[in-house]
C-alpha cells in the first residue's frame, strides 16, 4: 500500500462516522452494501421508514382509487343478450332480450363496453389491497419498526438493541413478506378483505394461488413483527443506562414496550391461523370447512385473538409518541407519569380478553354479553392517557410547531375514535351499526386519526435528530392543515351515512348517500395533497434544509440531550448517566441547547442548568 | 511453530487460549454474563411464542373433539401406541443428552459436549425416521389422510378426515420443529469442534437446548392427546 493510499484510508477512518459524515449519507466509498448489511439500529430504522412510507403511498393510492369509484352511485348498463354488446340509449326494436348490469365507475372507465359485474370485483380487490397493505405492511410495523428502532436504544442510553442481527433479519423478513404480497397483487390481487374470513377466503379464486401468496406473505410478516417485539422487550429489560430505573424511562419506551409484549404474545396465534388457512386451501384439511365438520367461526376467534390485540400494537406506539411531543410541546412534566406508564401495560393486558366484540353476531349470546362488558374496560386506560395529556397541557407553554399540531390533533381525533368505539361495544347499538360505514369511520379515526397522525407528527419531531436537518415549518403547517381538514372531511361523513345504513365494502350504493360519498372523496384528495406537501417538505429538507442543532426543541430525553444530530455510529461519545427525569422541565435547563436554539419560551424559574 | 506472546495484552488477543476463552461479548453489552442473560431472555420469549403457536393447534383439537368425539375416538384407535411411545422415549432421552451437553459446556468437558450434541442429533433423526417411515408412510398407503385426500375405506365416522387433518397438521408442525432442531444441532456440533464453546461462552448451546426442551414438551402433550385418550 502506498503512503498516499494509506493516508487516504486513515483519513477515511477518521471521517467515517464523525459528525461531518452523518450515518445516513450515501456518499462513496459507502455503498449500498453498507446499508444492506448494517446492524446499526438507526440505519435499520431509516430503512424501515422508507419501506413503510412507500407502502403507505401504495395503500393510499388504493384508497384514492376506492374513493374515486365511490364518487358516483351505481351505474347501469344494458347488455344485448344475443351479442354481448353494450346498448347505448334506447333498446333497438330488433333486440329480443337484454340484461341490465349494475356496476361501477372505475370499471366503466377502464373497460368501456365490458361487463360491469367484472369491475365490481375489481373494486373488491382494490379495497382488499388497501386494507392488507395498510394493516400488515404499514400500521403494524409503522412506529415500532421505524421510529422505535431508531429511538429505543437512544432513549435508553444503549449502543444498540439487544440483538442487532435479529433486527436486520426482521427487516429482510419484512421485505420477503412484502414480495409475497406483491406477487399476489401481480397475479390479480385478492378479494377477501383484509380479514380473510373463511369459508369465502378458502374457496374464492379456486385454481389460483394468489390468496395463498397473500396469506403466506402475512404469515411471514408475523415473524418480522415477532423479531422486532422480542428485541425490544429484551432491550428494555437489559440495556437501560446506569441510573435509569423503570420509572425513569421516557414514556415512549413504556408504550413501545407494551406494544412489543403484545407483538410477542399475539402474533404466533395469527401464525397458526394463517398456516391452517394455507393448509385448508391447499389440502382441504377441513378445520374451517363446515362440510367436513370444521367450524368457520373458529377462524374468526383465532383471527381476532391476534387481530384485536394487534390493534393496540398499532395504537400504543402512537400514544407513546404523544407523550414525548406533548411534554416537550407544553414544557411541562407529564401529568401522572406512573398512571400513563401502567395504562400502557393495562391496555396490553386487556387487549387479550376483548376479541369477541368482533363476533357479536356470530358467537353465542352469553359470550357476546361478556365480551361487550369486557370491551368497555379498554376505555379506562385509554381515557387515563387522554386526560393526563390534557392535564399536562394545562397551563403549559404550548408551542404550535408542526409536530405539536399533530399531537393536539391526535387528542381530538382519537377521542372521537375512542368514543364512537363505545357505541360499537354496546350490543343493541352494534346490531344496527355493524358492517356499516360507521365501523369504517370509527376504525379510521382510531388507526389513522390516532396512529398515523401521531406517526407523521413523530417523523416531524425526530426529523432533525434522524437526518440532522431542519424541515420547513411553514410547509409542515400547510401540510398539517390539509391533512387535518382532509381527514375529517373524509371520515366524518362516513359516521353519518353509516348510522343511516350505508353498508361497508360495497362498490355501489343508492343515490341518497351520494352527497356523503362525494364529501368523503374530496376529503381523500385533500389528504393526498397534505401528505404530498409533507413529502416535498422532507425531500427539500434533505437536499437543502438548515443544519439541525443537537436538541432543537429543548427536550430532556437522552436521544436529545446526550447525542449529536444525527447521532454518531455508536450513539454516544460516553455512556450516558441519567441524572434527571425525562420530563423534569421545572428544574432542568435542557442540555445541548443555546438560548434561541429552540423557539419555545424558556421556563422562568429555572434554577440550575447542566 | 507458533510463538506465544510473552506479555499478552488481553485474553482476547492471547492466541494460545482456546476460542471460547478469547470470546468477547458484543460491544453493546457490559460483559459476557450480561450478554448471556440477554440471550437467555430472548430465547425464553421465543419459547413463549412457540407455546402460543401450538396452543392454537391444541385449541382446535379440543373444540373438534367436543364437536365430533366419535371421529376422534375412532381415529385415535387407528394410531399405534407402540410407535408413539418409542418416540416419546427417544425424545425424553434426547432431553437428557442436551441437558448434559449444557452441563459439560459449563464444566469445560468439551469432548462430552460434542458427544452429547451428536447424540441429540441422532435422537432427532431417530424420531423422524420412526415418524416418517412407520407412521406417515403407512398412513399415506392406507389413506388415513386429511380432508380431500382421505380414502381409508373403513372409516367409522364421517368426520374422520377432520381428525386426520388435526393429526397431520399438529404432528407435521411438530416434526418441522424437530427438523429445525437437527439443523441447529449440526451447527452447534461444527462450532463445538472449532472449540467455540466452553465455560465462559456457551450462549448458543443453552439457547438451542431450551428450544429442544420445548419441542420435547409439545410432544409430551401431543402423545397422550392423540394416541392415549380414547
Amino acid at each position: 500500500m502506498s503512503h498516499a493510499a494509506h493516508d487516504h484510508h486513515a483519513s477515511y477512518l477518521a471521517y467515517k462516522g464523525s459528525p461531518d459524515d452523518p450515518f445516513w449519507s450515501v456518499k462513496l466509498p459507502r455503498t449500498i452494501w453498507d446499508w444492506a448489511s448494517t446492524i446499526d439500529h438507526k440505519k435499520i430504522g431509516v430503512m424501515y421508514l422508507v419501506a413503510i412510507l412507500f407502502m403507505f403511498f401504495l395503500g393510499g393510492m388504493a384508497a384514492i382509487a376506492v374513493r374515486t369509484e365511490l364518487w358516483a352511485p351505481t351505474k347501469v348498463q344494458t347488455i344485448n343478450d344475443a351479442t354481448g354488446e353494450v346498448i347505448v340509449g334506447a333498446v333497438p326494436a330488433g333486440v329480443k332480450s337484454h340484461t341490465e348490469v349494475r356496476g361501477n365507475w372505475i370499471g366503466h372507465r377502464m373497460g368501456e363496453g365490458e361487463n360491469l359485474a367484472k369491475s365490481n370485483e375489481l373494486y373488491n380487490r382494490t379495497m382488499t389491497l388497501h386494507g392488507v397493505i395498510m394493516v400488515f405492511l404499514v400500521i403494524v410495523p409503522s412506529v415500532p419498526a421505524s421510529l422505535g428502532n431508531f429511538l429505543l436504544p437512544l432513549m435508553l442510553g444503549a449502543k444498540d438493541v439487544a440483538f442487532p442481527r435479529l433486527n436486520l433479519a426482521s427487516w429482510y423478513v419484512y421485505l420477503v413478506g412484502s414480495v409475497f404480497a406483491i406477487i399476489a397483487i401481480i397475479q390479480g390481487g385478492v378479494d377477501t378483505g383484509w380479514t380473510f374470513y373463511t369459508p369465502y377466503s378458502t374457496t374464492t379464486d379456486d385454481g389460483f394461488l394468489r390468496v395463498t401468496w397473500m396469506v403466506t406473505g402475512a404469515f411471514i410478516l408475523g415473524f418480522s413483527s415477532i423479531f422486532t417485539g422480542l428485541n425490544f422487550v429484551v432491550t428494555v429489560h437489559k440495556l437501560r443506562a446506569p441510573g435509569m430505573g423503570w420509572f425513569d424511562m421516557p414514556l415512549f419506551v413504556w408504550g413501545i414496550y407494551g406494544a412489543a409484549v403484545i407483538q410477542v404474545l399475539a402474533t404466533p396465534v395469527i401464525g397458526i391461523t394463517l398456516l391452517l388457512m394455507i393448509f385448508e386451501r391447499t389440502f382441504h384439511v377441513g378445520i374451517f370447512d363446515p362440510r367436513l365438520g370444521g367450524d368457520p367461526v373458529l377462524f374468526q376467534h383465532f383471527f381476532w385473538f391476534y387481530s384485536h390485540p394487534v390493534v393496540y400494537v398499532m395504537i400504543l406506539p402512537g400514544m407513546a409518541l404523544m407523550n414525548e411531543m406533548i411534554a416537550t410541546g407544553a414544557r411541562k412534566p407529564i401529568f401522572g407519569y406512573r398512571a400513563v406508564a401502567f395504562s400502557s401495560l393495562a391496555i396490553a393486558g386487556i387487549s387479550f380478553i376483548v376479541w369477541g366484540h368482533h363476533l357479536f353476531t356470530s358467537e353465542g349470546e352469553v359470550a357476546a354479553i361478556v365480551f361487550s362488558a369486557l370491551t368497555f374496560l379498554v376505555a379506562i386506560p385509554s381515557a387515563v392517557k387522554v386526560f393526563n395529556w390534557l392535564a399536562t397541557l394545562y397551563k403549559g407553554s404550548i408551542c404550535l410547531n408542526t409536530w405539536n399540531l399533530y399531537a393536539l390533533a391526535f387528542l381530538f381525533l382519537f377521542s372521537i375514535g375512542g368514543l364512537t368505539g363505545l357505541f360499537l361495544g354496546s350490543l343493541a347499538v352494534d346490531l344496527h351499526l355493524h358492517d356499516t360505514y360507521f365501523v369504517v369511520s370509527h376504525f379510521h379515526y382510531v388507526m389513522m386519526g390516532g396512529t398515523i397522525i401521531a406517526f407523521v407528527g413523530g417523523i416531524h419531531f425526530w426529523w432533525p435528530k434522524m437526518f440532522g436537518k431542519m424541515y420547513n415549518e411553514v410547509g409542515g403547517t400547510i401540510g398539517f392543515v390539509l391533512v387535518f381538514i382532509g381527514f375529517n372531511l373524509t371520515f366524518f361523513p362516513q359516521f353519518v351515512m353509516g348510522s343511516q345504513g350505508m353498508p361497508r365494502r360495497y362498490a355501489n350504493y343508492v343515490s341518497e348517500y351520494q352527497l356523503y360519498h362525494q364529501l368523503s372523496t374530496i376529503g381523500a384528495y385533500t389528504l393526498l395533497a397534505g401528505f404530498l406537501t409533507h413529502l416535498v417538505n422532507f425531500l427539500y429538507s434533505l437536499a437543502a434544509g438548515p443544519k439541525a442543532a443537537p436538541n432543537p426543541w429543548g427536550s430532556l430525553t437522552l436521544d436529545w440531550t446526550n447525542t449529536s444530530s444525527p447521532p454518531i455510529e455508536h450513539n454516544f461519545e460516553h455512556e450516558p448517566v441519567v441524572v434527571h427525569g425525562p420530563y423534569d422541565y421545572d428544574n432542568v435547563l435542557p442540555p445541548q441547547t443555546r438560548p434561541g436554539d429552540y423557539i419555545l419560551p424558556k421556563p422562568a424559574d429555572v434554577a440550575t442548568g447542566h | 511453530m507458533a510463538s506465544i506472546p510473552a506479555h499478552p495484552t488481553s485474553p482476547a488477543e492471547d492466541l494460545s487460549r482456546p476460542p471460547h476463552e478469547r470470546y468477547q461479548a458484543a460491544s453493546h453489552f457490559k460483559d459476557r454474563e450480561h450478554e448471556f442473560d440477554s440471550v437467555k431472555m430472548g430465547v425464553w420469549l421465543f419459547l413463549a411464542t412457540e407455546i402460543l403457536l401450538f396452543s392454537g393447534m391444541f385449541c382446535a383439537y379440543f373444540i373438534f373433539r367436543l364437536l365430533h368425539p366419535e371421529a376422534f375416538i375412532a381415529g385415535s384407535h387407528l394410531l399405534e401406541v407402540k410407535w408413539g411411545l418409542i418416540n416419546t422415549i427417544v425424545l425424553l432421552l434426547s432431553s437428557y443428552t442436551v441437558a448434559s451437553g449444557v452441563r459439560h459446556a459449563q464444566t469445560g468437558n468439551l469432548k462430552w459436549l460434542k458427544i452429547n450434541i451428536a447424540l441429540t442429533f441422532l435422537a432427532g433423526a431417530a424420531f423422524l425416521g420412526i415418524k416418517f417411515y412407520f407412521e406417515y408412510w403407512h398412513k399415506i398407503q392406507v389413506g388415513e389422510l386429511p380432508g380431500k385426500f382421505f380414502f381409508y375405506p373403513y372409516a367409522r365416522s364421517e368426520y374422520e378426515p377432520l381428525w386426520w387433518g388435526v393429526y397431520w397438521v399438529a404432528t407435521g408442525i411438530h416434526a418441522s420443529h424437530v427438523i429445525v432442531g437437527m439443523g441447529l444441532f449440526a451447527w452447534l456440533f461444527l462450532r463445538a469442534r472449532r472449540g467455540e464453546f466452553g465455560p465462559g461462552h456457551y450462549n448458543a448451546v443453552e439457547g438451542v437446548g431450551l428450544y429442544w426442551h420445548i419441542v420435547d414438551i409439545v410432544w409430551i402433550f401431543l402423545f397422550p392427546l392423540l394416541y392415549l385418550i380414547h
